[in-house]
């Protein structure tokens, strides 16, 4: 290969029509984009579903939604090294400082984000395999919340959309 | 910039439809447009509330509020939103009420 040519990309000239968005993590920076993107899209007309699996879940428990916090451990991009991030009290302070931000900016916290996206007409689904690795029962969960499923019937519902993954 | 006309009168719009410049609407231009772009018609005085706010608040603040916003701004519930101005509220009422595409991630 001596004549190398750059790379053309092609010229899309589709519109998304559906999004499925799966949480996984339980963090506020693992939760809040997901919900971003999911409102997002419902806002400019794109049919979406969130799927919460894992840890991903706290954003659907009654118990949980309301103390979801920033990882201030193994997270490079928050600039503070782990060693402090381990200190008590270090991650509920972050925590602090975002919410304050959040609300500066007159964005929702996550509960009532969570109940707003169901507002706009996106499913909120929860993993079925990971409501039972949890011990988790239907109570528990947010009342929202449309059902808990199958990895096959989440592939159903994705079928023909984009799948995002966070 | 592309023209079209509304109420016998010519408009500029963008490639997406937009106005570019909201003074060249009229309330008379408002059902045509709410047809063209799905919006159930006839509109309603709930739908009015809604125009009403989109210009009001561009003309104070330079863009036009998100959905989020205009629940906030007004007694429309975020459903209620969904049900007028179906697949992307703020974007279809900011259309309607002739003003640019609101700016805004939430």
């Amino acid at each position: 290969m001596t004549d190398t040519q750059p790379i053309t990309p092609a010229v899309v000239d589709a519109k998304i029509e559906k999004v499925s968005i799966i949480v996984s993590k339980g963090s506020l920076e693992g939760i809040y984009p997901a919900l971003i993107m999911a409102n997002g899209a419902r806002n400019e007309g794109i049919e979406a579903n969130l799927f919460f699996t894992f840890f991903g879940m706290d954003a659907v428990h009654k118990d949980r939604h309301d103390h979801i916090k920033v990882a201030t451990v193994g997270n490079p991009g928050l600039h503070v090294p782990s060693l402090v991030g381990v200190i008590p009290g270090a991650s509920a302070l972050m925590t602090k400082y975002m919410e304050k931000q959040i609300e500066k900016l007159d964005f929702p916290g996550i509960a009532e984000f969570v109940e707003m996206i169901s507002d706009t007409g996106a499913g909120l689904y929860a993993c079925l395999a990971s409501v039972e690795l949890f011990g988790m029962d239907r109570d528990d969960l947010i009342d929202e919340l449309d059902d808990i499923i199958t990895v096959g019937e989440f592939y159903d519902m994705a079928a023909g959309g984009q799948i995002i993954f966070t | 910039m592309p023209t079209k006309t509304l109420s016998g009168t010519p408009v500029e719009v963008n490639d997406e439809g937009f106005f570019v410049d909201a003074q060249q609407w009229t309330k008379e231009m408002a059902p045509e447009i709410a047809t063209e772009i799905g919006v159930p018609t006839p509109l309603t005085d709930r739908h009015w509330t809604v125009i009403d706010l989109m210009r009001s608040e561009y003309f104070e603040k330079g863009t036009g509020p998100t959905v989020r916003k205009i629940s906030k701004l007004s007694d429309v519930t975020t459903k209620e939103l969904f049900v007028l101005f179906p697949k992307g509220p703020a974007k279809l009422a900011a259309m309607v009420a002739g003003i640019p595409k609101p700016k805004g991630c939430i």
